[in-house]
């Protein structure tokens, strides 16, 4: 049985569906995020969840127990909120004790805990400040504090890194990571950043429109989007005009000049063929897509190339590693390898 | 112009300071100066300097009695204004935008009609002869008709009436600056919605519950209008009684004595309450 179910949870807003039957069941100890657009239901997920916003329909079990009856102060659940909404009159000791009191936990034991949670999150000199004196950083960890000392069932995180700045967010993705590890708490984040998304989380739940597009591990849903909303969603893509023909020996992918063995039971006839720009290189021979260098930009790390090819535009991405790099206007050939594609149902334009 | 930057400061505000010392400062320094003078029934105003009506206000109990009335009325018309208008700003708050224009215009409508007639109001539903007495008079519930006119609670009730508004509004806008979330996230703690409001909720506010109660006190206490129709010649106030000895008695300078000290005991104790406060809150302020 799963720690948290969602099972085929609605929530309707006159003739709009926020979200559209949502199924989803995660495992003690999980880091989840809800990954997608603004509007694509991932808020009020977590609202659902935390008991915010009741659903139209479904349900959302927590460890075998339906929470749809149970009011947010009775979930014990610990949000943080994408404004923090620390309370600005308590200091930040108070602010994380303020669970712990509403808890009824002797003052000894609460003293204890909220040191000690101050000390996971690295404030354990800050404990006397108001958060107005605080940077937006410092604010963040008295949000994940406040939600942690109460040893939450779930952890809610939405959008918690969004108002910090690039390099600040990056620490704190590490660092978040590493805390939720340490704690174990059974996390749902709620994120519109894939790279977040990406660099947090155990599985990832993409959604668009109210639905779920894809339920994968990072790795797997970056290697093989299940639609062409996920493959432009997560990262970069080329989206490349391709067929399935038969042959005696099995189908093969025809993609321009380039012949790959197709994996059974992909159907035949025109494809959409989903290649990251990263794992496409130029072809030894001719044999390979052919198309025109339009652009190339250096990058430091890499070279980022502007290729019309005979299966659409695309993009690609070389690392500087001292091998030539055609010039613009120059004339190339394209490969990648069997495993590094994606076979989408041709038309599905994101 | 250009060669003396520095006066352009002094010529922009010029005319203003102008419009305020001689519509302000002067008559105020005059009524102060006015209350040092003498007075006699045959002789009128003699400019003479005299601690007389000082000596009288301190002396004569009559005047004590007059000063203790102004400010319970003002205390509890401000303590009435915060038990009904913190409540209502908060729901008003958490209405829909479309209730929550209407329910705006029902709260500030009140303050488009003047207070005597709000006043007049009151002793048309209260007084003796009035509708409420009346009925219930009719119904049998009552032998006679409930003390309303000429009585501290009359003009208390029709005091909290005309200036709750203005508390509703000092609290709103402090409301408006909540992070909405910290209610979702003092719940999402465990908080009943009772605690947040008095552990979250209510200390955020009190830099708007202090503003509203200074306005409310202030035009309590030298409210002219609604005591004088419901309180009437029986129950004086500090205003009414400053307005009798202006122009009944004639006795200006008594009359300046008795505003003066109106004036005075306001100032200490609005700064006096405000700095109290500001202290104990001093996070929220700032």
């Amino acid at each position: 049985m799963p720690y948290i179910a969602l099972e085929r949870l609605t929530k309707r807003y006159g003739d709009h569906l926020a979200v559209d039957a949502l199924d989803l069941a995660v495992e003690k100890g999980e880091f989840i995020s809800l990954l997608g657009p603004s509007g694509c239901g991932k808020t009020t997920t977590l609202q659902m969840i935390a008991g915010f916003v009741e659903p139209t329909g479904g349900r959302v079990m927590l460890d075998g127990v339906d929470l749809g009856a149970m009011k947010p102060n009775r979930r014990g659940l610990g949000i943080v909120f994408q404004s923090y909404a620390l309370f600005p009159h308590m200091t930040a000791a108070e602010n994380v004790a303020f669970g712990l009191e509403m808890r009824d936990v002797p003052r000894a034991e609460r003293e204890k805990r909220v040191a000690e949670t101050l000390a996971l999150v690295g404030l354990s000199g800050f404990a006397d400040r108001y958060p107005k004196r605080m940077s937006g950083g410092q604010q963040q960890r008295v949000a994940l504090a406040r939600a942690l000392v109460i040893k939450p069932a779930i952890l809610l995180l939405d959008e918690p890194l969004s108002n910090l700045d690039a390099k600040l967010r990056e620490e704190m993705q590490i660092e978040l990571r590493s805390i939720q590890r340490i704690s174990g708490a059974t996390t749902i984040l709620v994120t519109h950043d894939q790279a977040e998304a990406m660099a947090l989380s155990d599985r990832i739940v993409l959604m668009n429109k109210g639905r779920v597009e894809q339920i994968a591990r990072p790795d797997e849903a970056y290697a093989r989007p299940a639609s062409a909303f996920v493959a432009n969603f997560l990262g970069k893509t080329n989206l490349l005009n391709g067929a399935i023909e038969s042959t005696p020996q099995g189908p093969v992918l025809v993609v321009g000049g380039l012949r790959l063995p197709a994996p059974a039971g992909a159907g035949s006839g025109p494809q959409s063929v989903a290649v990251r720009p990263e794992r496409i290189a130029f072809a030894s021979g001719t044999a390979g897509v052919s198309g025109r260098v339009t652009m190339r930009v250096f990058q430091g790390l890499h070279w980022l190339l502007q290729v019309d090819s005979e299966a659409g535009p695309l993009t690609l991405v070389r690392p500087n590693d001292g091998s030539p790099v055609p010039a613009e206007g120059e004339t190339v050939a394209l490969t990648f390898s069997t495993q590094d594609f994606a076979l989408l149902p041709a038309g599905d334009a994101p | 112009m250009s060669e003396r930057p520095k006066a352009a400061p002094y010529l922009l505000a010029g005319p203003t300071a102008l419009v305020f010392l001689g519509l302000v400062l002067i008559p105020l320094a005059m009524t102060v100066l006015l209350s040092f003078y003498d007075w006699g029934q045959y002789k009128g105003i003699v400019p003479e300097w005299t601690l007389k009506n000082w000596r009288e206000m301190v002396a004569d109990d009559y005047f004590a009695s007059v000063f203790l009335r102004t400010f319970r009325i003002a205390i509890l018309v401000t303590l009435a204004c915060v038990a009904i208008g913190v409540p209502e700003a908060y729901i008003l708050n958490r209405l829909s935008p479309g209730w929550r224009s209407v329910s705006l215009l029902a709260i500030l409508g009140p303050l488009l009609v003047s207070v005597v007639a709000r006043t007049l109001g009151w002793a048309l539903l209260f007084g003796s002869t009035g509708v409420v007495n009346q009925g219930l008079m009719k119904l049998g519930l009552i032998a006679a008709p409930l003390p309303f006119m000429f009585t501290e609670t009359g003009v208390i009730v029709t005091l909290t009436h005309v200036l709750a508004p203005f508390m509703v509004l000092a609290v709103w806008a402090a409301l408006q600056r909540l992070d909405p979330q910290v209610e979702n996230a003092a719940g999402s703690l465990g908080a009943s919605a009772f605690t947040t409001w008095r552990r979250v909720i209510l200390p955020q506010i009190v830099p708007g519950v202090l503003s509203g109660s200074v306005i409310v006190f202030a035009l309590a206490a030298s409210a002219f209008a609604s005591p004088a129709i419901i309180g009437g010649r029986r129950l004086k106030v500090a205003a009414t009684l400053a307005y009798d000895e202006f122009l009944n008695t004639l006795n200006w300078p008594l009359g300046a004595a008795v505003a003066t000290l109106l004036l005075v005991a306001l100032v200490a104790i609005i700064v006096g309450s405000n700095r109290l406060i500001e202290r104990r809150y001093a996070q929220v302020f700032e």
